[in-house]
């Protein structure tokens, strides 16, 4: 078995109007190679569920989502998306704007085929009243309870970025926290994870603890080798943040767009991109994020 | 070391810590410089049972200083991934401090956006575990900038719940909400006034009642026994200034 495929074979499986889900989580651990082949494509009309960082902003900035389901887009270490904002301040789409425990939840559903999961979670906030599509529902028992039922959050396609696969699609996270990619992609039609390296199945096990295995072969359809694939976020241990890419990326929300995609987005293919950057070894060298 | 050089930093870090003082063995949360070493301060001092993160995934034995860690190795003791986050708090064993950009009188707070909800004059971050948190778990504010623009009648996007009667409807489970005290740079308050409304229960010396009522868009509770903030102990000072804070994080929090 060989799931091994390209980024652009990946981008081909995602059409207009699908729903999106996006692993990591703000500046850490997203695909971003993924994303801006995405960008590159004629790809519209996309609802998107991520904890947003700047896959989320991009794809705002790029005019391709129709709809977003977040509890945040944040840079981390910048508190604030300049692109998310300017776009959500111009109304230019939909949201659900929920909790982050809510977002789980609605992922956790859909991946056990459940329509809904219950929860305190939401409840006498704007979230319940801004979000009226979202239904109460009544403890059975004798308690009685009022509790939200968040829906299930199904995607058609989910995309993720990891450190090592093997061709089989067994993926490893080797950074303190998984975050919910494999939710993500238990609660997907179609899941594509890109990697920094693809390994032998046995390398997966010598290199880590059994625990950092976090998706099994049957939650992947498609593993694509992207090395510095999560650049400008992390994908620790291999490297950290670009805080310096990611000051140039905010900035450009005031009105140079166009030549951040000129130079990072549309120049062409991934070395490219990684020579823009100051090539891998400056990449290799960014140190992983303080708090 | 004498106490009377302190600063107003200082000041809203020792009467921070206060929140988490009878707390026992909950995740402290502070978010933000000052919640963040005022939860340092708390488990350095009156409350070592308190858990504490690195602010990424491990739980620490020590706070970790903010800030460049020059050579500082955290002291792990367990693993807090956000999924561990989310089954603390719905558990309830933890107690944040956090910084909303509105909050009203029953504790109903705003990190979402300003203006209208459709098309909004500010986004910010989005609701993130405000909702999940404060319906949960304990919570406390700190606000840097106490004005009317921040203590307001109503909150533009309601991101946490609060004691608003009017707010739950038929139900809804409300006693896991305890909102315990708001920390600003006029004074401290907590949540004990009438329906579980704001209270002012001391002025920090450098202010006054009239100051705090002046810079408060609803009208204010004052606690009968209302009195000043007691200021920071030269022990206090000593642990914030040379092992809670080496790097003077808390220096940038009022920039003079």
């Amino acid at each position: 078995m060989d799931k091994r495929t390209s980024i652009g074979e990946v981008v081909a499986e995602i059409r207009d109007g699908m729903t999106l889900g996006i692993g990591g989580w703000g500046a850490r651990r997203k695909p971003m190679a993924l994303i801006r082949e995405l960008l590159r494509s004629p790809v519209k009309d996309l609802t998107v569920v991520s904890y947003g960082g700047p896959d989320v902003g991009m794809l705002c900035a790029t005019g391709k989502v129709r709809k977003l389901v977040f509890g945040f887009v944040s840079l981390d270490l910048i508190p604030l998306e300049a692109h998310f904002r300017a776009a959500r301040q111009r109304g230019e789409f939909e949201v659900m704007e929920i909790d982050e425990g809510m977002l789980q939840w609605g992922l956790r559903a859909a991946a056990m085929r459940m329509p809904f999961l219950p929860t305190r979670v939401g409840l006498a906030t704007d979230v319940q009243r801004s979000n009226p599509e979202i239904k109460t529902i009544q403890s059975p028992y004798e308690d009685g309870e009022t509790l939200l039922a968040m829906p299930a959050l199904e995607l058609d396609v989910a995309l993720c970025h990891v450190n090592q696969a093997d061709e089989r699609g067994n993926c490893q996270i080797l950074g303190p926290d998984p975050f919910f990619d494999d939710l993500f992609c238990r609660a997907a039609k179609q899941a594509f994870v890109s990697c920094e390296r693809v390994v032998p199945t046995e390398t997966l096990t010598s290199e880590g603890c059994i625990h950092s295995i976090h998706m099994d072969r049957s939650l992947v359809d498609g593993i694509v080798e992207a090395p510095f694939g999560a650049h400008p976020t992390s994908c620790a241990p291999d490297y950290g943040i670009d805080v310096e890419h990611l000051r140039e990326y905010s900035a450009s929300a005031k009105g140079s767009w166009d030549e951040y995609c000129a130079k990072y987005i549309t120049a062409g293919d991934d070395a490219g991109y990684l020579d823009a950057n100051g090539g891998t070894e400056r990449i290799s060298g960014i140190e992983p994020p303080i708090f | 070391m004498s106490n009377d050089d302190y600063t107003l930093a200082e000041l809203c870090i020792t009467a921070s810590a206060e929140v988490w003082r009878d707390d026992g063995e909950v995740l402290a949360t502070g978010i933000g410089v000052i919640p963040r070493l005022a939860a340092s301060l708390a488990k350095a001092s009156f409350n070592q049972d308190l858990m504490m993160t690195d602010g990424e995934a491990y739980l620490v034995t020590e706070p970790v200083p903010p800030g460049p860690r020059n050579g500082y190795e955290i002291q792990v003791e367990a693993w807090m991934p956000y999924r561990r986050v989310f089954e603390n708090l719905w558990s309830g064993k933890r107690h944040a401090m956090v910084g909303p950009t509105q909050i009203d009188r029953y504790g109903q707070a705003n990190i979402s956006c300003i203006g209208d909800y459709a098309s909004p004059k500010a986004m910010l971050l989005g609701v993130r575990g405000f909702p999940g948190n404060t319906i949960h778990h304990p919570n406390s504010f700190f606000i840097p900038n106490h004005g009317v623009r921040v203590f307001v009648e109503k909150c533009d996007m309601v991101s946490s719940v609060g004691n608003d009667p009017a707010a739950w409807g038929p139900g809804m489970r409300r006693d896991f909400v305890d909102l315990r005290r708001v920390v600003s740079n006029l004074g401290v308050f907590d949540f004990q006034g009438p329906d579980g409304s704001m209270r002012l229960i001391s002025v920090h010396p450098e202010s006054s009642v009239d100051e705090v009522r002046e810079n408060t868009g609803f009208e204010l509770t004052v606690a009968d026994d209302c009195g000043v903030t007691a200021v920071p102990t030269s022990d206090q000072l000593q642990l914030i200034r040379e092992t809670l804070d080496p790097n003077n994080q808390r220096a940038n929090v009022f920039p003079s």
